[in-house]
């Protein structure tokens, strides 16, 4: 039987194993390694460089703008995000007062929000960015339109073509696509917090705004968390590329305002033939990726409760 | 048995049908809770509509022709131009796009669950020097940005001459959907009971028998959640196609919808990209409509444990 056991499980593990060795591992460990050649990407031909491409990193322009773009990124979708997030998904499951003569309960309707916000979470960013870059189109698009027919007509903005506003409409395309989904796992983890907490705060008085930072909060920390590290990598990494890829002038621009990191990779790569440099700029995105991870991680345990 | 003792402040939280209202709460507060009510019930009016309105705007505009949607971009169809569909689903290629997806997402799919089933069973229920470093060689993946292996990625592929192909295509998907997948099944796997699988080994049943006749009938409702996660993920997947799939004739739904945006953005023809996007968004939102528990469940059963 023994035999037969290892033979089993080596028979299991064999294709997965390989297929992630093949495609994810092995790009990964050679992306570290052509961090430190020349290499173009074009020809076979590349030397080492050792740290050539890191200190040109750290003159480059263009690759601090980006890292600024997308450490805002990090910092401010997960703020409105979950903060949005937070106050509809406690309005929906704590915040209807004496209906159904339940203590606890959502506000009227609270079944069709969970339903309607979680819409855009299914569509791909891809659909989600067209839709929007012709809402912000200055000429003919939704917003300007709307802002004419309510007589604000001296009132419009290039949107994406304004580099003071362009990255901030980037990100509202983000916090649209996404607080449902929060909106969904926050009314979740409320579901499971003990009623009778917010019966016993009821019966001492409590109003809804003590309610939810003294129970709802603290109890669905580490929830908050999670999204907050989810929300983050989500803004380093595909999502934001995706949408400043697919809606900004360039992309990128104008004059560099949206570029975000992940996308300074892709052009360095698949547009300047640059791949060692690119692949440089990566290890710099992986680097604040696990920072930022890190950082959230420390901040948030401090407050962890246990119920 | 203590039903006639319930205090009056706190109504019985389970008597859903009677629909007196609990009036012990103070009166001082009523005040301050309309203010909040009317406060919050229109924040949460008008998100609603902020969601809504961009989606049936596009239905809306994918009806029109294409002087109204730029001139009147509010105003109904004047009459329902059916002919804008049948543009992007021909001429556009929107059908070939669908094509190239359905193949992909379909192959990709099948393949992840089979092989990350099998991984994590394995995982889950056998003890193996090195099971523990191979599980965490999978999940470690999930932290990656998978932008920094798109470069060496691009050659790996060339180098296969996987380049470009379909199957090269759902080979990727695959890899990239497994650290998750077997993450989330592993930890199914342990809650199952080993009773079962025991009396089929018992009986006679081998190794690979038990898992395919037992175990995996069993873990249906776990491979349902993981499925509609990955569907999704890989229905809607954008950078990768982007990189590795650049041949015209292959190109996935959200490469060809880009394609049509900046194409269109010469001729003009905005209703045809309308069209097209609504095409593209309808399949996703009906199943949701359809199956809407089972998607809310499968998308944050990740994220919740």
């Amino acid at each position: 039987m023994q035999h037969g056991k290892y033979r089993f499980i080596a028979g299991f593990l064999v294709v997965p194993l390989a297929l992630y060795a093949i495609f994810v591992i092995w790009p990964f460990a050679q992306s570290i390694y052509y961090s430190f050649t020349d290499w173009t990407g074009l020809s076979p031909d590349f030397q080492m460089v050792g740290f050539d491409n890191y200190s040109r990193m750290l003159d480059d322009d263009i690759f601090w703008k980006s890292l600024q773009h997308s450490v805002l990124l990090a910092l401010l979708l997960p703020l409105v995000t979950l903060g949005l997030a937070l106050f509809f998904a406690f309005m929906l499951n704590v915040g209807g007062r004496r209906r159904k003569n339940a203590a606890i309960s959502g506000v009227r309707g609270s079944s069709f929000y969970k339903v309607a916000y979680f819409f855009p979470q299914v569509l791909s960013i891809v659909i989600v960015a067209l839709l929007f870059q012709f809402a912000f189109n200055p000429s003919s698009g939704m917003l300007n339109e709307t802002l004419k027919a309510v007589g604000l007509k001296s009132l419009q903005p290039d949107w994406l073509g304004d580099p003071d506003l362009a990255l901030y409409c980037v990100m509202v395309v983000l916090i649209w696509s996404t607080v449902g989904f929060f909106v969904v796992l926050f009314s979740a983890g409320m579901a499971s917090i003990p009623k009778d907490f917010y019966e016993a705060a009821l019966l001492d008085g409590a109003d809804r705004i003590t309610t939810f930072f003294k129970i709802t909060l603290p109890l669905l920390w580490d929830t908050v968390q999670s999204g907050w590290v989810y929300m983050g990598i989500l803004a380093l990494g595909v999502e934001a590329f995706t949408a400043v890829q697919v809606m900004t002038v360039g992309p990128g621009g104008p004059d560099y305002s949206t570029t975000v990191l992940p996308l300074y990779v892709y052009q360095t790569a698949f547009r300047d033939a640059q791949a060692g440099y690119a692949t440089t700029i990566g290890v710099g995105l992986l680097i604040v990726t696990m920072l930022f991870a890190g950082i959230v991680m420390k901040l948030g345990r401090r407050e962890r409760l246990e119920f | 048995m203590k039903v006639t003792e319930t205090p009056p402040a706190v109504p019985a939280p389970r008597s859903p049908v009677t629909k007196t209202d609990a009036p012990a709460v103070g009166a001082a507060r009523s005040s301050e809770g309309k203010v909040l009510n009317v406060f919050s019930h229109g924040v949460l009016i008008i998100w609603a509509v902020l969601v809504v309105m961009p989606l049936l705007w596009a239905v809306m505009a994918s009806f029109k022709s294409d002087d109204s949607i730029l001139s009147t971009p509010w105003a109904l169809p004047d009459r329902l131009h059916f002919e804008n569909w049948s543009r992007a689903w021909n001429q556009a290629h929107m059908s070939d796009y669908f094509l190239n997806t359905i193949l992909v997402v379909g192959g990709s799919l099948i393949g992840t669950l089979l092989l990350g089933s099998m991984a994590a069973y394995v995982l889950a229920r056998f003890d193996f020097p090195g099971n523990r470093f191979i599980y965490f060689l999978f999940i470690g993946g999930m932290s990656f940005p998978i932008i920094l292996a798109l470069v060496p990625l691009f050659f790996v592929m060339n180098n296969m001459g996987l380049l470009n192909s379909v199957h090269g295509l759902i080979l990727v998907y695959i890899a990239y959907s497994l650290p998750f997948t077997v993450f989330f099944l592993t930890s199914f796997f342990r809650t199952l009971p080993t009773s079962i699988a025991e009396a089929a080994m018992l009986d006679g049943a081998s190794h690979t028998r038990t898992f395919f006749q037992v175990m995996l009938p069993m873990a249906k409702p776990g491979l349902i959640s993981v499925g509609i996660f990955n569907f999704l993920g890989q229905w809607n997947q954008y950078m990768l196609p982007t990189v590795l799939n650049t041949d015209p004739d292959g190109k996935v739904l959200s490469q060809g919808l880009v394609e049509l945006a900046t194409s269109q953005g010469y001729k003009g023809d905005w209703s045809g990209l309308f069209a097209g996007l609504v095409m593209a968004m309808l399949p996703v939102l009906a199943a949701y409509v359809v199956f809407q528990r089972q998607v809310v469940a499968g998308l944050t059963a990740g994220a919740l444990k």
